[in-house]
């Protein structure tokens, strides 16, 4: 029993990373269409720039942290934007889908090349103590991922459903052409959900490379399960990414514990076959109508 | 009066120039296959053991990019599997010949059966809800595939592979050599790519495209959308299949690294660089993403963050890719000629 409250928070720890990434996601998509395969590259990055802030100003942690979260913030937030999503929109969702693979071999090839193939340690703000709660063992870390996490995430809803400019963003998901017509400026809370689909790989990145340690693969693993949790809680619901990450992140560390290590990968992917097969549109999703 | 029948006669010269030439086009595909053959059969004689081998694993590498290209630019589906399903034919044949001892031309043959038994039974649920749904359960499978191929040492060899593939005879020559085998290479990919380039003409390959183009469309046209979709990945998948069970034997060693899910994506950049809906694209595709980089080997690893580069920019400045910037180039080259007469 205590083994298992132990690999459940630490299930919900990692979940909460994955419906971070999830989240953004699921927001990206909806305002814009991109499918971003560069997902999980986005929150391997983070942290690797973090780093060579660190190593080539010779900063302390809190400046380098600052430079490389603002640097990525602007590239990937303002600048995938602008530059790759902007231009490419009018050919379709399929090369710019294409065009996103071929950016996450950028980042992660320039990951490697440009900071280290080996995995470098990534300073936590927490100690890294296990508590005992009723006889687990359970790590601080994941706690305060856990608290994080869900701090950022009620910030996002109280910020889409309970501010002007969350519901104009909200209304540009829902419908582009009334809210054009109603006067919301749609460009900018399509840009606005970029540097937020942005920001929330700064907090996943930031949360879990002291754990995985920042190495320029994290993203693989990391953007596997953030579309399955995608997938999984409904691909147009951002309460239903939330839901799909957590269940990915129990469901993997539970296999992993009770299952096979080996095969850990390969207990979500079958959850997401199942969802497919049984409830195409996710857990928490609405069917989307077609278009001719 | 004489000015609307010149008039007339300006806009209908072009149109008469163009008519055969689009028909020339479309046999110039099939001519370029044949000289492109035929040059490839001669072409290895005096570059090198190693030379061969990177133009046996160009076409090797087409055969797989042009199952991919049927998928994605002729029925305008996204598959994330290719490098699996390539896997999954390359372990099939080197399995079946060094295990079981079956002749290399039934494991070719199983491997393509085998692969797109597996595309139907993957592509029937997936395609069942909506087309990029194929894209989630293509990653889900590459990742399983991969797994397995790593994990199950009893079967696959996990990271260690399978060495000693050996390569086929054909009637009692044996292939063994790096020209041999690369001449029964060019004609086991130009059989191939001329059964591809006979698909699309087909009644088939227009459902195909028509498919791409507006699939709510060419449903209410009375196409069987379902069927055909699922025909289209069925087949790309199966191309994989060929290209792995030609891959096998050519490198003589497998293991689970180049099936990864990464190669896929790769193999989808080499469609789109090469220009997706073009016959002849993989083979430019594959050119750029096998055997430029063995050329420029002092770029390193560089090199795949440049290739991917010049995808991005390609896909902003010209979506077909390059057969697509030639047939720009081609059009304005004509064009001018036009209005030089």
């Amino acid at each position: 029993m205590a083994e298992f409250i132990a690999y459940l928070i630490a299930g919900i720890a990692t979940g909460a990373i994955y419906a971070l990434a999830a989240i953004g996601f699921t927001l990206v998509w909806q305002t814009s269409q991109t499918i971003n395969f560069a997902q999980g590259e986005f929150v391997m990055l983070p942290a690797v720039l973090v780093l060579l802030a660190i190593k080539l100003f010779g900063a302390p942690v809190w400046l380098g942290a600052l430079i490389g979260i603002a640097a990525f913030i602007l590239i990937f937030g303002v600048g995938f934007k602008l530059a790759v999503v902007d231009p490419m929109i009018r050919h379709g969702v399929l090369p710019l889908a294409i065009a996103t693979m071929a950016l996450s071999i950028i980042m992660k090839e320039g990951a490697k090349d440009g900071f280290s193939a080996e995995a470098q340690n990534f300073p936590s703000f927490v100690p890294t103590q296990t508590i005992e709660v009723f006889g687990a063992a359970i790590s601080l870390q994941h706690l305060a991922i856990i608290a994080c996490a869900f701090a950022v995430i009620g910030l996002l809803q109280w910020f889409v459903g309970g501010t002007r400019l969350g519901r104009q963003m909200q209304a540009t998901a829902q419908n582009p052409t009334v809210a054009r017509i109603l006067g919301i400026p749609v460009e900018r809370m399509v840009l606005l959900t970029f540097v937020i689909n942005a920001a929330l790989a700064v907090v996943a990145s930031v949360l879990i490379s002291p754990i995985y340690l920042a190495k320029f693969s994290n993203g693989e693993v990391i953007g596997l399960f953030a579309f399955i949790a995608a997938i999984v809680g409904g691909f147009n619901q951002v309460r239903g990414a939330l839901v799909g990450g957590l269940l990915v992140g129990v469901v993997d560390s539970l296999a992993a514990a009770y299952v096979s290590s080996s095969y850990r990968l390969a207990v979500p992917l079958v959850l997401l076959v199942v969802i497919i097969l049984l409830k195409p549109e996710g857990l928490m999703g609405r069917r989307e109508e077609r278009r001719v | 009066m004489s000015a609307p029948a010149t008039d007339g006669r300006l806009a209908s010269s072009p149109r008469l120039a163009r008519l055969p030439g689009l028909g020339g086009a479309i046999d110039g595909t099939f001519l370029t296959l044949v000289i492109g053959a035929a040059i490839l059969w001669f072409a290895p004689v005096g570059m090198g053991r190693y030379g061969t081998y990177v133009l046996s694993l160009w076409l090797v590498m087409s055969i797989a990019v042009m199952g991919l290209n049927l998928t994605l630019g002729y029925a305008g589906l996204k598959s994330l599997a290719q490098a699996a399903f390539m896997g999954l034919g390359a372990y099939t044949t080197a399995l079946l010949t060094t295990k079981a001892g079956v002749s290399w031309y039934a494991a070719f043959a199983l491997s393509g059966l085998l692969t797109f038994a597996v595309g139907i039974v993957l592509g029937f649920p997936a395609l069942r809800v909506k087309a990029h749904y194929l894209a989630f359960v293509t990653l889900a499978f590459s990742t399983l595939i991969w797994l397995i191929l790593r994990n199950e040492q009893w079967l696959t060899g996990g990271v260690f592979g399978i060495s000693n593939i050996n390569r086929p005879e054909f009637f009692g020559i044996k292939l063994f050599g790096a020209l041999e085998f690369h001449r029964f290479v060019v004609a086991v990919t130009f059989i191939l790519a001329v059964a591809l380039w006979w698909l699309i003409r087909s009644p088939w390959g227009r459902a195909f495209t028509a498919l791409r183009e507006n699939p709510i469309r060419a449903a209410s046209l009375g196409i069987d959308t379902r069927t055909y979709t699922l025909l289209a990945f069925a087949i790309g998948s199966a191309y994989a299949g060929f290209a792995g069970a030609l891959y096998a034997p050519l490198v003589e060693f497998i293991d689970p690294s180049p099936f990864s899910l990464s190669q896929s994506f790769f193999l989808l950049l080499m469609v789109v660089a090469g220009g997706a809906g073009y016959l002849l694209g993989p083979f430019v595709g594959a050119l750029l993403g096998v055997v430029l980089p063995e050329w420029l080997r002092f770029a390193g690893s560089l090199y795949l963050i440049i290739f991917a580069a010049i995808v991005m920019l390609l896909l902003i400045a010209c979506p077909q890719g390059v057969s697509g910037l030639m047939e720009r180039g081609w059009a304005k080259l004509t064009g001018k000629r036009g209005d030089a007469r």
